[in-house]
């Protein structure tokens, strides 16, 4: 097997005395398309934010494309090609569609302080191929009629596709989608599946997905990582994970449960 | 070249449009209402720069008034050292020094910015508040540059003449604060449109999202701040020069206030509402100086007050809201179109 792209080594992250993530180890080959799943409160989000950057894993290290994180911040993971969405969305609600993509590429300018002052030619050639770019981006996803509007006014399911073309002009090598279904209807669901589908293939992507749509998860993921309390507690395709009798037990509750022995449910 | 001309197309028409009515109020005003003109600049200078930290950035500073006295007791004590060449050198020699007050003061933004930056809204106000009082009871304190009693007798423009042509100290003064004003403005103008410009707006935006796409916000966050400094630093150097006094106390607390008024009438993120805001607040007392003597009782405050009280249920935006006055006049934006050299796919005016 070849290395992998993305390497957790057993990662903890301790809130005080909540381990929200225990010795979670994991990996994703080049090109997969993992899901990582769980019951509300697994600790999915924490994992997500310590693979970017923004939580430093109290224990353990992750290793991407050949390279340590720790210590990193956010940009400088975002700079080594991993990139990510958010689970409420987070664009920039008063600056145009376009000028959202256009932040995203900012790790591509080559031009100093003084260039844009000067209008020198460097300055404008760049400002143009980057608008260019961005405008190709905008029209992949049938965006690029409404380049010019506020970022806001876009209907929901809209400004999910932003956050995922916003996340692709970082020009990552890995991709995180943090529930990118939340809040969709059936339909809706039904197009973001072929989006993430079409920007895996056109965009050589490797994909982790966190979701709470089974249906969306079983759908496209290749390989699965099970979470509950911080812990891993499967990993497999979609077929193992579903007949995985420790999966249900998590998201359903064991027998004794069900038979009532105790009222109390939630942490143990 | 061509790109020099190119971007120097706009600014040196504004500068011969500008100085022409500089012209007109030199031989038409006295200097009370000259006076009034170049306070009215430095204030634009002050609300311009601001706006670059507080508008555009979404960070919120209460030490301007901190930088505009580094600035201006730089350039002021600068002046006591170098002496002021005679005639045409004039101008150079006070564009130098407004240089060095600037720079001194962005030093002085780095050194506030790069620890204070981490913080947050009321906290960030708090921490430059401070800043701010830190250099005034220093200055105060500072018997080099006057302490308490301030420095009088600060070299400023004077009367000369070109080849006959007499030439008032009020065309000096206003040449050099024209000058400034427009290097301000299309310093600010074109940063914010660029990928600098983008990710101070980012910021603004959302801290979060957009450090995850590879934005350095702390660099971001320092460099408004430097170059907000730099400007306010300039706006105390002229503001030396022309007043030819300086004093500890014309830098209190006030004075930010002032500024953040500015920037929050005429629009967060507006320089032409800045520009606007600069005038009203200028003007606004001086024009109500009749009432004064004719009731006998001060209702300037009163009423400035009262007007902006008005102005901020009327209009919480501010008077521009986020806009440029090109984008509410077509036409203004047509003519920036054409006297530029981006391609089609530009999407604001230059």
């Amino acid at each position: 097997m070849s290395t992998p792209l993305l390497e957790a080594r057993s990662i903890t992250m301790q809130f005080g005395g909540l381990k929200a993530v225990d010795s979670l180890q994991f990996q994703i080959q080049k090109g997969e398309l993992m899901g990582l799943i769980g019951p509300n409160g697994a600790g999915k989000t924490t994992v997500f934010n310590m693979l970017t950057g923004v939580y430093q894993p109290t224990q353990g290290d992750v290793i991407f494309d050949g390279q340590s994180i720790k210590g990193k911040k956010p940009w400088q993971v975002s700079h080594l090609g991993m990139t990510r969405t958010f689970q409420n969305i987070r664009l920039f609600k008063e600056l145009s569609v376009l000028e959202n993509v256009l932040v995203a590429s900012n790790q591509q300018i080559e031009y100093g302080f003084f260039s844009p002052l000067l209008k020198t030619k460097k300055f404008l050639d760049q400002e143009v191929a980057l608008r260019k770019e961005a405008l190709e981006l905008l029209r992949i996803f049938h965006l690029e009629g409404k380049a010019n509007d506020e970022a806001s006014s876009l209907p929901y399911g809209e400004q999910r596709k932003l956050e995922i073309i916003r996340a692709l002009a970082t020009k990552p090598k890995l991709i995180c989608l943090d529930e990118p279904a939340a809040g969709m209807n059936h339909n809706e669901t039904h197009a973001l599946m072929e989006t993430i589908a079409k920007i895996r293939k056109d965009f050589h992507l490797t994909v982790l997905l966190i979701e709470h749509d089974m249906k969306l998860v079983m759908g496209i993921c290749e390989r699965i990582v099970v979470l509950d309390h911080g812990v891993k507690i499967e990993e497999g395709t979609p077929e193992k994970i579903q007949a995985s009798k420790k999966v249900i037990e998590a998201y359903l509750g064991t027998d004794e449960d069900l038979q009532g022995s105790s009222s109390t449910t939630g942490g143990h | 070249m061509k790109t020099f001309l190119n971007s120097a197309k706009v600014p040196l028409i504004a500068f011969v449009v500008l100085w022409v009515l500089g012209i007109f109020v030199n031989f038409s005003f006295n200097s009370y209402i000259q006076l009034i003109l170049i306070y009215i600049m430095i204030n634009m200078i002050l609300a311009m720069s601001l706006n670059l930290v507080n508008g555009y950035t979404g960070q919120f500073s209460l030490g301007h008034a901190g930088f505009m006295a580094s600035g201006a007791y730089t350039s002021a004590y600068l002046s006591t050292v170098i002496p002021m060449p005679a005639g045409a050198m004039q101008l150079p020699y006070f564009f130098a020094l407004a240089l060095a007050g600037g720079l001194v003061a962005s030093v002085a933004g780095l050194l506030v910015g790069l620890p204070s930056l981490r913080l947050k809204g009321d906290y960030l106000a708090i921490v430059t508040l401070g800043f701010g009082e830190i250099i005034r009871v220093t200055l105060l304190n500072t018997d080099a540059v006057g302490g308490a009693r301030g420095m009088y007798g600060i070299v400023g423009p004077t009367d000369w003449s070109l080849a006959g042509i007499p030439i008032s100290r009020f065309m000096g003064g206003f040449t050099h604060a024209l000058i400034w004003v427009l290097v301000c403005f299309f310093t600010i103008w074109r940063i914010i449109r660029s990928a600098h410009g983008r990710a101070f707006l980012s910021v603004r935006e959302d801290e979060v999202a957009a450090e995850s796409m590879g934005i350095n916000t702390t660099r971001a966050k320092v460099l408004a701040f430097v170059l907000s400094s730099f400007f306010a630093g300039v706006a105390g150097a002229i503001f030396a020069h022309y007043a030819n006094y300086l004093n500890p106390s014309s830098f209190t607390f006030m004075r930010s206030v002032d500024a953040v008024i500015m920037v929050v009438l005429g629009g967060m993120g507006s320089l032409s509402g800045s520009l606007l805001a600069a005038i009203f607040i200028t003007v606004i007392p001086e024009a109500l100086r009749p009432i004064q003597e004719m009731t006998g009782y001060d209702l300037r405050m009163v009423i400035y007050s009262l007007s902006l009280v008005l102005l901020m249920i009327l209009r919480p935006q501010g008077l521009f809201g986020k806009y440029e006055i090109t984008e509410a006049l077509p036409w203004l934006q047509k003519f920036f179109k054409k006297s530029k050299a981006t391609a089609t796919t530009d999407g604001g005016a230059s």
